[in-house]
């Protein structure tokens, strides 16, 4: 098969040459199955999750080796293009947006477990590999990868360690940040770099550190070395429903100040239980303003000494109903609602924005009372679907942009946001900043710290090829000095350079 | 942007379901085509991007339809997808105006106008019965285009001809008056499965009436976008079995039972016939379904045998039923089921995909041939004629011996005490 190839990109774009040129070449390297140049197939392209940020690539190609990888971006640095890399197309900051005069890099062919060595306890793949499917490889060996975004059963690794991914377990077993071990990258020159390895630990720069959660910014990953851990003896999972918000974020607390570590906590309110239940009948307890999941693992005795505890707790915090899985496909069954959630908002809404907040665990209360509150005000509904053990918020604003609704969903969408700084907490917990939350990076953190972040990035994209116009807030140079400017950049002003 | 985009006025892919996709993306682990290319333009949330360009000006350009072509309508994206998208209902409206207003070469019309010729024509495919038989038996094999080779190489092997009465009745106690349909390809060339059917159906307690005359349902019109054929087929089915006085209308090939639950649909614009059409569809019933909501009457004897069950696609996804094959299979004493991995994913055959895109099918094919061959089980089980032919001729291909059997083959010998399943 291949994509068919009706016209190159210089009819689309006459002033484009550059675009033109690739597009033959790369056509002529990798063969015109790699390379997608028809418009309303690189329109298919134009968005990642995030609809809300569309821009048809100039090229779409999709390499099948990290050969072809390391090659096509060497030559879009060769020739000045900026690229962007994009997996299954799933992120929900506009992560993977493409630019309209660059290349946009699919990796979703490569798709090669390279090694599994569950004794080391290591799994070696390539950035197209499914999340689930790293857990796949080593279930019969009794091991599992930890990280488990809602949309483990799409998203690929690649993206995972550009957004350092979390997910409902990251509480216990921490995030992407904390299971991957070693890269092989293309920089943006297109030399080939590795950092790590199967052992734990390297001496120098922690470089694997750098590039997790960099954002796509900094390199093109080709190949990901991360850990898995042991399936635990016994898992129980708990599902309790409270008839307020406030009597389930009472029972959080009660768990954690009780020491015991759930391998996760998650909290659902009304509206996205009403959402769960008409996408995949979940079963949740009937008339619950709110429920938790609360998932147990570890030794068998350790595990129901916990049960015991979890069960005692939600009662006394008021739980009207607590039913624990009996078995795996009851677990199953109960996570079902849990992670259909943002997806089955269609269901009950045309439009909605899925946000991605964090505050110190101990502020869910007061903040999601607020959260209330803004919607009461603007008449714009929001449901919460969130890890409450971490603290990160997924409040899903709700609107439709036929009746004019979307400026005001966007206000309290990022009034949340403000609402998580205020409380001492961040603007993302997972989803990443993207394209979509760079303007909010201002808030977040100073100047200085902004200019440290920008001089790790021009050590590796010294061109801003990689990725560029996403993360950060204001343009600035590479090769500039740290701190404010006024008027026109003498570099930009002699002609030797644009700001980025 | 061109002024005029992809579709006229008549049943256009509606926006209103284009806009139920929220583009998460959890349809593309399941459709067999992204797994294969790793395309967005070859997953359903890129064709439902493509359908939402044609509302958006893009015109029915040859690489738009090369994607929706490409489709299986396998329809595991509509159980993948957590908004309830109806990528069934969509792609269906795609098809018809794609089949209506695009040129499509002369090979192409050829080989379609074949097709459509013969499949759904049970006397013709009858007619054609002895001459294929003559060829397989000559072991000759002529030098024909890709696509034709395609067709050759997935024929079963053929033994004799044989018609199933018009009324057959129950043995023991009547239990239900069921209708039979007796398929086109199913008459033809898994005679043995029809025929098994209706000894399964008839131990069960229900008298099978089976008109000779009967046609075909229109599945196959129906998922190439052959809209007028298919309400033609539609009509003339509904016609013959509604004066039986039938409590159900049993089907025991999964494509053809998903587009007769569909008639209310289908006929939807036909004045008086819109009705009539749902009516028949609430007495369509897969065999396995049917067998499972009548209980079991006969007794099963013990069958020691490994199956590996294949969901059929039009089966599990259109139709929703997974579980109860399985259930029909775990009563027989002896019979130990091994899942396939993969199992959501099409094994290439989708209707005649297997003969329009050679060469997707192949690969979807050795894909499920070596899942299939990993289970290790005895016998391969599944509920569609098509799945059959695609499943055997990839086995084969890879070398791999495996009986394949369709579930009431299994019924039948567990009921009969026949143990020949089991044979070489």
């Amino acid at each position: 098969m291949s994509a068919t190839t009706s016209a190159l990109p210089g009819a689309e774009n006459p002033g484009n040459v550059a675009l033109d040129g690739l597009a033959r070449e790369f056509v002529a390297a990798l063969g015109p199955a790699a390379v997608v140049t028809d418009r309303v197939q690189l329109r298919t392209y134009e968005c990642d999750g995030l609809t809300a940020y569309r821009c048809i690539p100039g090229l779409v190609v999709l390499p099948e080796t990290a050969e072809q990888v390391g090659y096509v971006v060497r030559r879009c640095a060769q020739s000045s293009v900026p690229f962007v890399a994009r997996g299954a197309g799933t992120g929900l900051s506009g992560g993977a947006l493409p630019v309209a005069t660059g290349v946009l890099i699919v990796l979703s062919r490569l798709t090669a477990v390279r090694n599994v060595s569950v004794d080391d306890e290591r799994v070696v793949v390539e950035p197209g590999v499914v999340n689930l499917d790293v857990s796949r490889a080593v279930a019969a060996d009794g091991y599992f990868y930890a990280p488990d975004p809602s949309s483990q059963q799409v998203c690929t690794i690649g993206g995972n360690v550009a957004e350092n991914s979390g997910g409902a377990h990251c509480l216990k077993y921490g995030f992407t940040a904390h299971h991957v071990t070693g890269l092989e990258v293309v920089l943006p020159d297109g030399s080939v770099s590795r950092f790590g390895g199967l052992a734990p630990d390297p001496p120098g720069y922690d470089v694997v550190g750098a590039l997790v959660g960099s954002e796509g910014t900094l390199g093109i990953v080709t190949e990901v070395t991360v850990r898995v851990v042991a399936v635990p003896e016994r898992v129980e999972t708990v599902l309790a429903g409270f008839r307020s918000m406030d009597d389930a974020g009472e029972a959080v607390s009660a768990i954690v100040a009780a020491g015991v570590l759930p391998a996760a906590v998650e909290m659902m309110d009304t509206l996205s239980i009403e959402a769960a239940e008409s996408a995949v009948a979940c079963g949740y307890p009937a008339g619950a303003q709110a429920v938790l999941i609360v998932e147990l693992d570890g030794p068998a005795a350790e595990v129901s000494a916990e049960l015991a505890e979890v069960e005692a707790i939600c009662e006394r915090a008021g739980a009207f109903e607590i039913r624990v899985a009996r078995d795996a496909d009851d677990r199953v069954a109960i996570w079902r609602g849990r992670k259909s959630a943002f997806a089955a908002m269609g269901r009950i809404s045309r439009d909605y924005i899925v946000q991605d907040g964090v505050v110190p665990r101990t502020s869910l209360p007061q903040v999601l009372r607020d959260i209330a509150l803004l919607s009461a005000e603007s008449g714009i509904r929001v449901a919460n679907v969130f890890h409450a053990g971490d603290g990160n918020l997924h409040p899903l604003v709700l609107f439709d942009s036929t009746r004019g609704e979307t400026a005001a969903a966007e206000a309290v969408s990022e009034r949340i946001l403000e609402l998580c700084i205020e409380h001492g907490g961040s603007i993302t917990g997972e989803h990443g900043v993207g394209n979509d939350k760079k303007k909010h990076m201002g808030r977040m953190f100073t100047e200085v710290d902004l200019d440290v972040m920008q001089l790790v990035r021009c050590a590796f994209d010294p061109q801003s090829l990689c990725n560029p116009g996403k993360v950060f807030p204001t343009p600035r140079l590479c090769g500039e000095r740290p701190g404010r400017r006024t008027g026109v950049h003498p570099v930009q002003a002699a002609g030797l350079g644009e700001v980025f | 942007m061109p002024s005029e985009g992809a579709w006229d006025e008549r049943h256009p892919p509606p926006t209103e379901l284009l806009d139920d996709c929220v583009h998460c993306g959890f349809c593309l682990p399941t459709c067999p085509t992204y797994v294969l290319w790793g395309e967005e333009m070859d997953s359903p949330r890129g064709r439902i991007y493509l359908m939402a360009e044609g509302h958006d000006g893009e015109p029915l350009s040859e690489p738009m339809v090369t994607h929706f072509d490409r489709c299986l309508g396998c329809m595991a994206c509509v159980t993948a997808c957590p908004s309830g998208v109806q990528y069934d209902r969509l792609i269906e409206a795609t098809r018809a105006q794609v089949e209506r207003r695009f040129p499509r070469s002369a090979r192409e019309r050829a080989l379609r106008s074949l097709v459509f010729k013969t499949f759904p024509y049970p006397r013709r495919l009858h007619a054609l019965r002895p001459f294929l038989r003559a060829y397989q038996k000559s072991g000759l094999r002529l030098p024909l285009p890709a696509k034709l080779t395609a067709m050759q190489r997935l024929l079963p092997p053929l033994g004799p001809a044989s018609p199933v009465a018009e009324l057959t009745p129950a043995r023991g106690p009547r239990r239900a008056r069921v209708g039979m349909l007796l398929g086109c390809v199913q008459r033809e060339f898994f005679a043995d499965v029809n025929a098994a059917t209706v000894r399964v159906l008839t131990a069960e307690g229900c008298d099978v009436v089976a008109p000779s005359v009967q046609g075909c349902c229109g599945a196959l019109s129906l998922h190439m976008g052959r809209e007028d054929e298919a309400v033609r087929f539609a009509k003339r089915l509904i016609a013959t079995f509604e004066p039986l006085g039938l409590d159900v209308i049993v089907v025991n090939a999964a494509g053809c039972g998903s587009a007769m639950k569909d008639y209310g649909w289908l006929l939807r614009d036909e004045a008086g016939w819109a009705s009539r059409g749902a009516a028949f569809s609430a007495k369509v019933r897969d065999v396995s379904e049917w067998l499972v909501e009548l209980g079991p009457g006969a007794t099963r004897h013990a069958l020691d045998v490994s199956v590996a069950y294949h969901d059929a696609c039009h089966l599990a996804h259109a139709q929703r039923i997974t579980s109860a094959p399985r259930e029909l299979l775990r009563a027989i004493p002896g019979v130990e089921i091994r899942e396939i991995e993969e199992a959501a994913i099409c094994c290439g055959s989708a209707g005649v995909y297997n003969l329009l895109q050679p060469q997707a099918a192949g690969e979807l094919g050795a894909r499920k041939a070596a899942n299939v061959a990993a289970t290790g089980a005895d016998v391969l089980v599944t509920a569609n004629p098509g799945c059959l032919m695609q499943i055997r001729t990839a086995l084969a291909d890879r070398g791999i011996p495996m009986r394949l059997a369709h579930i009431v083959e299994v019924l039948d010998a567990s009921i009969r005490r026949d143990p020949t399943l089991l044979g070489p």
